[in-house]
């Protein structure tokens, strides 16, 4: 147990850094009132104009839609991929093992630009036509890494010895995944899963890359910007998002938290 | 620093098509539908419609009010692609994919150049006599007599400076190139062209570089205009490429002296920032967009409908008050005044010796255009000295 | 839990499962093929593809790409001063901007981890997480706001008497950005390296005397080396590879390596060299990554 000062001391600083986080996002909130057309502070008048226009925006909607799209089907891949390669990772040994999770933590490590050339370079070679689909490809290739820690983690926590009790009580393969393994890894998963969104969700730089004509919302919110009319509209959209993600990422933190015993604190 | 050039291919056949073209846009030629006997055959008219369109825009030039109209009446389909800068819009020309685009100046002539795009026959653009004079057949669009395009919206940089803290009044670019009184306030724009700005300055402040044409510089001319800007590079807060910043950084007073559009100018007044803004004595550059058909378009009659439909009053109105811009058209006052007071004279749009004074962006080519024959910086060149610039 | 019987699907499955226990490396295949396949395939041939071009050349008339070997490229990165001004001052931004979040992070999550409640670590944990959804252009856009001359940081000041500093468009204004927008990233780590000592190692450490901050560099450190090894690539590599911020909170007025890789590709169209900038970066971060690993980065990332 630390002494009383020094917890008294980080509990302090900690809400210094939660205040840094949180001031420039409650700057956000306040702008989507701020009735002038040209970002200003302090906010003398206030408005709802940039919340019904946001609300009746079928371009934003649509490209909400899009983000949501190539989100999910992303993390879908990653989840699949990411969890694979972690089994792979913890439960063998084998020659190059090493250098596999050097190869997994490229595409996030590079430079965003290396990677969206790289990755136009190959869709201009295969001559696949730029769309949502090819978003969701470079997005998942990055997505991949962050799934694949939470999991190895998890599963280097958790021993072996209980897949191998399992089966030597008569269970199958898949049932020892299903109820050993699976509930075990659920909440890394969990986790895993909802970093991978939230990277594809907001990535711009690959996105720039590999879009077509179909607009994913930081796309969007980038061409907004030069609307001089319309540029504030992307701040209620972008307290819209947060609104819309705070109840599940609290669920999933709960459910993390709930089934975390496993491995946690000792 | 070098880059190679790409764009070589295109300067060097550039040449041969912009022999001849002059370097003086004021005058105009009329543009009474020259369609270009010597160029190659044009439609003679506007054939089946294809039922797509696939358009490079800036964002605001096919905002929902223009383009659900045009579906509506021609059932062509838009689909757009935003470009984010004039290269970009080069590039995505090249793909190949897309029907037309909204070019600037300083991309015109290189996709005329290199032939990405076709010439038109302006007896098919209803409209087209009612366009700015100096607008129907200006270089950047126009060679020979043949017209590559039709010109859609304009607008003048200008020298704008919060009447606060700057004093005295300013009537020269003098003010942000040499002088040293706003360290740091100072802004600029973004992109190579604006090396053209420099050389606009030195053509009246140093006559003894014998500047004729900002955009036409022989390598002394432009060593001296790279060099006024690494000077000023010190000055420099922000080099801005979008208009909603620059209008963020005047109301902050981040920034008090700069180039702009009117747009950003009259926005501000509105917003009752203290700013106002000169045509300096030695004039200013502008900038000029055409709508440019792809000369493999897939859907070129709906994209010479789009022409047709971009030139009327009513999309030009629309679109100059989307995009804060002055109308190629200036018939589309009428409307615009309505909904703005004193649009049109606020942008200039009617007055004819206005342009006399703006130096359209024009791609810059190493054949000078005129005695001095081949001896002039290319474009790709201005490319690599305005990284040099920024990193000075 | 479903009963053992001898259901066809379930037999078949049976065999299946017997048959991949048999043979270990079977299954070692089948769940490595297909992450490795698409990494190699996807990303890794992409890549080498890209950074192949660099020793390129490139048809002056034509722009097509020849496959002939040239040394050019990667010359004229090497002796160009203006780009070794650009490397010196992204690298620098990197460094700084990680340094400066493992400093407010590492006490957070040690916060977090092991001094706060259950249910405030809940909060916290969702708190360090949320700002991840809130768009990263708007927040570039909100600092932009925040550090203006007339923004909210010089209004903060005057209310307390302070003030006007002129921040706007300076490199202070981008690392503040930047230490904001990628702190959670050094966070998360953190605190899952932190959360992973077992108490009753520090109770250990202060039962033999050890002091606390004995504590902390003998046993903690250590520990938690992993963790911010992790989040440093975060921190590290996401500034390097930026030239958004440059542009919205930086005035544009130097170039970060990832605006010059942008402006020779997307703007110049000239890709063997925009390809031989890249490898500038990507021979930063290999370095930077096979140091992290010795520090057992990959293992907490």
């Amino acid at each position: 147990m630390e002494p009383r000062p020094v917890r008294i001391g980080l509990r302090i600083f900690s809400l210094g850094v939660m205040a840094f986080l949180y001031i420039p996002l409650a700057v956000i909130v306040m702008a989507s009132f701020n009735a002038s057309r040209i970002p200003t502070w302090p906010i003398k008048d206030y408005t709802l104009h940039w919340w019904s226009l946001a609300m009746h925006d079928q371009h934003a909607r649509t490209a909400l839609e899009n983000s949501f799209k190539v989100g999910l089907a992303a993390t879908a891949v990653a989840l699949v991929l990411g969890s694979a390669a972690a089994f792979a990772l913890s439960r063998f040994r084998f020659f190059g093992k090493n250098s596999l999770s050097l190869l997994l933590v490229l595409p996030i490590a590079l430079p965003g630009i290396v990677t969206g050339l790289s990755l136009l370079s190959a869709i201009e070679y295969l001559s696949l036509t730029p769309s949502l689909v090819t978003v969701a490809i470079g997005h998942s290739t990055f997505c991949i890494v962050v799934v694949f820690n939470n999991a190895v983690a998890r599963l280097r926590r958790s021993s072996s010895s209980f897949e191998e009790a399992s089966m030597d009580l008569g269970a199958d393969g898949w049932q020892t995944f299903r109820f050993i393994t699976l509930p075990n890894l659920a909440t890394a998963l969990v986790a895993g899963g909802l970093l991978a969104f939230a990277l594809s969700f907001d990535e711009i730089v690959v996105t720039n890359f590999t879009a077509g004509a179909q607009q994913t919302l930081p796309l969007w919110i980038y061409n907004q910007f030069r609307l001089p009319n319309t540029a504030q509209e992307v701040n209620a959209v972008a307290v819209f998002v947060i609104a819309l993600t705070a109840v599940p990422v609290y669920l999933a933190q709960r459910l993390m938290r709930e089934s975390g015993g496993i491995g946690g604190r000792g | 620093m070098r880059v190679r050039l790409v764009l070589a291919a295109v300067l060097v056949s550039a040449m041969a098509v912009a022999a001849g073209c002059g370097s003086s846009s004021s005058s105009g030629n009329g543009g009474s539908g020259s369609n270009g006997s010597s160029g190659p055959s044009l439609p003679q008219s506007i054939g089946p419609l294809e039922g797509s369109l696939n358009l490079i825009a800036w964002q605001g030039y096919t905002e929902d009010n223009v383009v659900k109209p045009f579906e509506k009446q021609t059932g062509c389909q838009v689909n757009v692609k935003y470009g984010q800068t004039s290269d970009e819009m080069y590039k995505l020309m090249q793909s190949g994919n897309y029907d037309g685009v909204s070019a600037s100046g300083d991309a015109s002539n290189r996709l005329i150049a290199s032939g990405l795009v076709s010439a038109i026959n302006t007896n098919l653009i209803s409209d087209f006599g009612d366009i700015s004079p100096q607008l129907q057949s200006p270089p950047h669009n126009t060679i020979n007599g043949v017209h590559y395009g039709v010109s859609y919206q304009w607008g003048a940089n200008i020298l704008m400076y919060n009447k606060t803290v700057v004093s005295p009044a300013p009537d020269s670019w003098g003010v942000i190139f040499d002088g040293t009184s706003y360290k740091g306030k100072v802004d600029a724009y973004d992109s190579p062209i604006y090396i053209a700005d420099a050389a606009l300055y030195l053509k009246s402040a140093q006559p003894d570089l014998k500047i004729t044409d900002p955009y036409e510089l022989t390598q002394p001319q432009f060593d001296a205009a790279v060099n006024l800007l690494k000077k000023q590079h010190q000055q420099i807060g922000n080099y801005w490429s979008s208009f909603t910043a620059q209008i963020q950084d005047f109301t902050q007073g981040s920034i008090v002296i700069g180039p702009t559009w009117p747009y950003q100018l009259n926005t501000l007044k509105a917003a009752k920032v203290p700013v106002e803004a000169v045509l300096p004595k030695e004039g200013a550059t502008g900038w000029a967009d055409t709508w440019m058909e792809y000369s493999k378009a897939a859907h070129p009659n709906c994209m010479l409908k789009w022409m047709d439909y971009a030139t009327t009053p009513e999309v030009q109105a629309k679109t100059a008050y989307t995009f804060g811009s002055a109308p190629a058209n200036p018939k589309a006052c009428a409307i615009l005044d309505k909904q703005v007071k004193n649009y049109c004279a606020d942008y200039h749009v009617t007055d004819p010796n206005y342009f006399d004074h703006i130096s359209f962006w024009k791609t810059p080519l190493s054949e000078c255009g005129d005695s001095r024959g081949n001896t002039c910086v290319p474009y790709t060149e201005w490319f690599q000295a305005w990284t040099d610039i920024k990193n000075s | 839990m479903s009963t053992p019987t001898a259901s066809a699907p379930f037999g078949a499955r049976r065999r299946l499962s017997a048959f991949f226990y048999r043979h270990r490396w079977l299954k070692l295949l089948a769940l490595l093929i297909p992450p490795l396949s698409w990494i190699v395939v996807v990303y890794l041939a992409a890549l080498v593809v890209l950074l192949a071009t660099a020793f390129w050349q490139q048809d002056e008339l034509s722009g097509q790409i020849i496959h002939t070997f040239t040394w050019d490229n990667v010359r004229t990165v090497k002796d160009d001063p203006t780009l070794h001004a650009v490397t010196r001052q992204t690298v620098q931004m990197a460094v700084l901007v990680t340094i400066t979040d493992i400093l407010l992070a590492f006490p957070l999550a040690y916060y977090m981890a092991r001094v706060a409640s259950r249910g405030v670590r809940a909060l916290l944990f969702v708190g360090v997480l949320m700002p991840l959804w809130s768009s990263y252009l708007i927040k570039a856009y909100t600092w932009r706001l925040m550090t203006g001359d007339a923004g909210t940081i010089n209004w903060a000041l005057a209310k307390i008497g302070l003030g006007p500093l002129h921040i706007a468009f300076t490199t202070t204004a981008m690392w503040l950005a930047f230490t904001y927008i990628w702190l959670p990233y050094m966070v998360l780590p953190i605190y899952a390296a932190l959360e992973r000592i077992p108490g009753s190692l520090i109770e250990a450490s202060s039962d033999l005397g050890g002091r606390s901050w004995r504590t902390l560099r003998s046993v903690i450190m250590p520990l938690a080396l992993p963790g911010i090894a992790a989040g440093s690539i975060f921190t590290f590599s996401l500034t390097l590879g930026d030239y958004i911020m440059v542009d919205l909170v930086g005035g544009n007025k130097t170039d970060f390596l990832g605006s010059v890789i942008f402006r020779y590709q997307g703007i110049a169209n000239d890709l063997p060299l925009a390809a031989a900038i890249a490898l500038v970066p990507v021979i930063v971060i290999t370095i930077y990554l096979l140091l992290v690993r010795q520090l057992g980065a990959f293992e907490a990332l």
